[in-house]
């Protein structure tokens, strides 16, 4: 069996298979649930009996939490699964895993996994399934771009154009991340600007280059030169094992470069938001102050994160669940 | 045993010749090649009309893994044996990366029993530069020879230590035999499940640079010219590669090269979509360099065609790709791969047997690779029309591991013939009584 033959549209296994319309779908219905998120009563009954099963074979609180959540408020019967808790931890094979979720016959799949690709292995085995990758390997992260664009659509809603036309810089270990690559074509595919800023061996020539994302990406080693002029500052974290890497000589040094404060944001990009994808590693990649000034939307990222699970898992769910009667 | 093959085109690239000719086969040698062959009363034990088909020296694959002993589930001497006379091969060279590594006498005639007990195809074993090919210690390497050893290989385990190797081509110098060198610095390829490249960024895989191949070729070369000794570049995958290979054969260094057919095929984007049966090591790569690759080949930088035919159990890839076994079937399918060169215009029909059987004895100091009257009768009859698909179903190893499974094939191996006796004939295999 290969995994050639999958039906993108049944799934959302990463931004690469979306295109600009079921982005902006994604966003419309996300915008609705974020108002439902805010209600006292924050339950809607749009998918009583349907399952959704959160497997997480990675580490994560914050996302497995959310797609709970999300899951909760929509009313599907929500179970979570983790390495520690499964048969995983005893040796169990992705295939097996596979074909025991295939036999208990969930409508909805999110999968978090180290490697890339997992997602794809489970959408390739899973006929009545919608699988919903929660980040895999360094591939994708797909619902952290589209909360990060719901965010900034709720920032920039009185901007003319949206979350269309603007600058956007990428700051960090741009070479493991899974939300750069989300957001690198999530952006491009809104037409903005994107530029990675970082340090050289973070940022491969082979990613920035035409034919990898379709047009080539602007690069800048020094962090005040990438930043400058842009609209949104998007910061990563540093992973703090990549020293032992050899990808830098040590964290103090990528810190002294790269950590980004308010008084570095004041002077040459006046006017840019600042986001992370969390958790947050303080004075490493982002200033405490800066971190929590009004410029940093890291929280309302949360919030819109919750939001778009909703509308992602109400989409898929329904999807999938019209196939089955047909 | 007498056979004679009638109508034939006989295909001998050891005398340049493309002839259609008649060719008895008496007492395990080529007795006669000429135009119209009368055998008088006695009648030949067998006819084969190839009227149509090629006539030509038996293929031989310099770099197989038959996976014995150790691991028989993957593959056996038998299993691979059967599979290499199917796809037309009359002998293989099969690497000692197996449980025990080949790097004792008792491995070796442990594998030339298997083979002798097949009783299908010629099976040289390759023994290991160093003791369980860990890169410390050198293997027996003139008891290995004597035991039946052609040649010397930690395949798939560099030998990192740069004395070690220059040691190792000293000794097997004395006795002209090569070291296959599986060429990859694996500090450079950590972790690398795929060719390194735009692709490999976008789907978040590792990759295996091409210059982890390429500065380990560059050494080897150093030291094939230091030491006199012979460097059998393995699977040679990178433009640069070649290049490397192409300027030290102009220096006149004791160098020769082989490249897989998969490397001639396809490209990285046969792993688009995460397909484990496209993983192999060195990876596939760009476009550009595959057509160095065929380059290379055609012009004689690189001497053979070799499969690297690495079968693995359905479970060894039915994984994660990053944690899917390397190595794709190749035994089966090399023929037709090549046989698409030649219907293209690629490569003269002249060179591609060269490069799968003259070239690869030449090398290897091996039997056959010629249909001179006197050699040894190993040869085999190519239809190059019939048309096929390389379904399970055809399959003669244990495993199915390859990204041509349901591809449709043109031309294919109707007979093989090893010493003088018919093992394979029309799809049938024939093993010895």
């Amino acid at each position: 069996m290969t995994n050639t033959d999958i039906d993108y549209s049944r799934h959302l296994l990463g931004i690469e298979h979306l295109s600009r319309e079921e982005l902006y779908n994604y966003l419309d219905n996300a915008t609705h649930f974020l108002e439902v998120s805010e209600r006292d009563l924050k339950k809607v009954p749009a998918l009583r009996g349907k399952t959704v099963v959160n497997l997480f074979l990675e580490p994560s609180t914050r996302t497995r939490t959310s797609f709970e959540i999300a899951g909760k408020r929509l009313s599907a019967d929500t179970i979570n699964m983790t390495a520690s808790g499964s048969s995983v931890s005893k040796g169990e094979t992705l295939l097996d895993t596979a074909r025991t979720i295939a036999a208990m016959n969930p409508d909805v799949l999110v999968i978090r996994h180290r490697a890339s690709g997992a997602a794809h292995f489970l959408a390739s085995r899973l006929e009545n399934t919608a699988v919903i990758n929660a980040g895999d390997g360094m591939h994708e992260h797909p619902t952290q771009a589209l909360l990060d664009l719901l965010t900034l659509r709720q920032h920039f809603k009185d901007r003319s154009g949206g979350i269309e036309g603007l600058r956007v810089a990428i700051v960090g270990d741009i070479r493991h991340s899974r939300v750069a690559r989300s957001n690198i074509m999530a952006h491009l595919l809104l037409g903005n600007k994107v530029r990675l800023v970082g340090p050289s061996t973070l940022i491969p020539d082979l990613l920035v280059k035409e034919n990898c994302f379709g047009e080539p990406l602007q690069v800048f080693y020094r962090l005040e030169e990438g930043i400058e002029g842009c609209d949104v500052i998007m910061l990563l974290r540093m992973q703090l094992e990549r020293s032992a890497g050899g990808f830098i000589p040590s964290l103090e040094e990528y810190a002294r470069e790269y950590c980004l404060t308010s008084k570095i944001v004041e002077r040459y990009a006046g006017d840019a938001v600042v986001m992370h994808p969390g958790p947050i590693n303080r004075g490493i990649e982002i200033s405490g102050e800066l971190a929590d000034s009004p410029r940093s939307l890291i929280e309302k990222q949360v919030t819109s994160g919750v939001a778009v699970r909703m509308a992602v898992l109400f989409k898929l769910a329904t999807a999938s669940g019209e196939e089955k009667r047909e | 045993m007498r056979i004679l093959i009638k109508n034939g085109l006989v295909i001998d690239p050891s005398r340049q010749m493309e002839e259609k000719l008649d060719l008895l086969i008496e007492a395990g040698v080529v007795k006669e090649v000429s135009a119209s062959i009368n055998v008088g009363p006695s009648s030949p034990d067998q006819v084969i009309d190839a009227s149509g088909q090629w006539v030509v020296p038996g293929l031989i694959d310099l770099h197989v893994h038959l996976r014995e002993p150790g691991q028989e589930w993957k593959e056996t001497v038998a299993s691979g044996a059967a599979a290499a006379v199917m796809g037309g091969f009359t002998a293989v060279c099969c690497m000692p990366n197996t449980d025990p590594v080949n790097d004792s006498a008792e491995v070796t005639e442990f594998i030339l029993e298997r083979a002798d007990t097949a009783g299908l195809c010629r099976v040289y074993p390759i023994g290991a530069v160093t003791m369980g090919s860990k890169g410390e210690r050198l293997a027996p390497l003139s008891e290995l020879k004597k035991a039946g050893c052609v040649a010397f290989s930690d395949d798939g385990q560099p030998v990192y230590n740069p004395e070690i190797m220059r040691r190792a081509l000293e000794w097997v110098r004395m006795f002209n035999a090569p070291i296959s060198c599986h060429e990859e610095d694996k500090h450079l390829s950590r972790g690398g499940a795929m060719n390194e490249s735009s692709l490999s960024e976008r789907m978040g895989l590792i990759g295996m640079p091409k210059v982890a191949e390429d500065v380990m070729i560059a050494r080897d070369i150093e030291l094939a010219r230091v030491t006199g000794g012979h460097v059998h570049i393995c699977h040679i995958s990178s433009a640069r590669g070649v290049e490397l290979v192409r300027r030290a054969k102009n220096d006149g260094i004791n160098v020769t090269a082989e490249v897989t057919p998969h490397h001639l095929v396809l490209t990285e984007e046969a792993v688009e979509g995460y397909d484990t049966n496209a993983k192999m090591s060195p990876p596939l790569r760009e476009e550009e360099e595959r057509l160095a690759l065929i380059e290379g080949l055609s012009d004689g930088t690189i001497d053979v065609v070799a499969s690297d035919h690495a079968p693995h159990e359905a479970a060894s890839k039915e994984v994660e790709f990053s944690e899917a076994a390397y190595g794709i079937l190749g035994l089966q399918t090399s023929l037709p791969l090549l046989l698409d060169f030649v219907d293209s215009g690629t490569i003269s029909r002249l060179r591609m047997i060269e490069v799968l059987s003259t070239a690869p004895a030449k090398v290897f100091n091996l039997k056959g690779g010629s249909l001179k009257e006197g050699k040894v009768a190993d040869l085999t009859i190519i239809d190059p029309q019939v048309e096929w698909i390389f379904s399970p179903e055809t399959v003669k190893s244990l495993s199915f591991n390859s990204p041509f499974i349901g591809r449709r094939m043109k031309g294919a191996a109707r007979a093989t013939i090893v010493d003088g006796r018919l093992v394979m004939l029309d799809g049938q295999l024939i093993r010895s009584a």
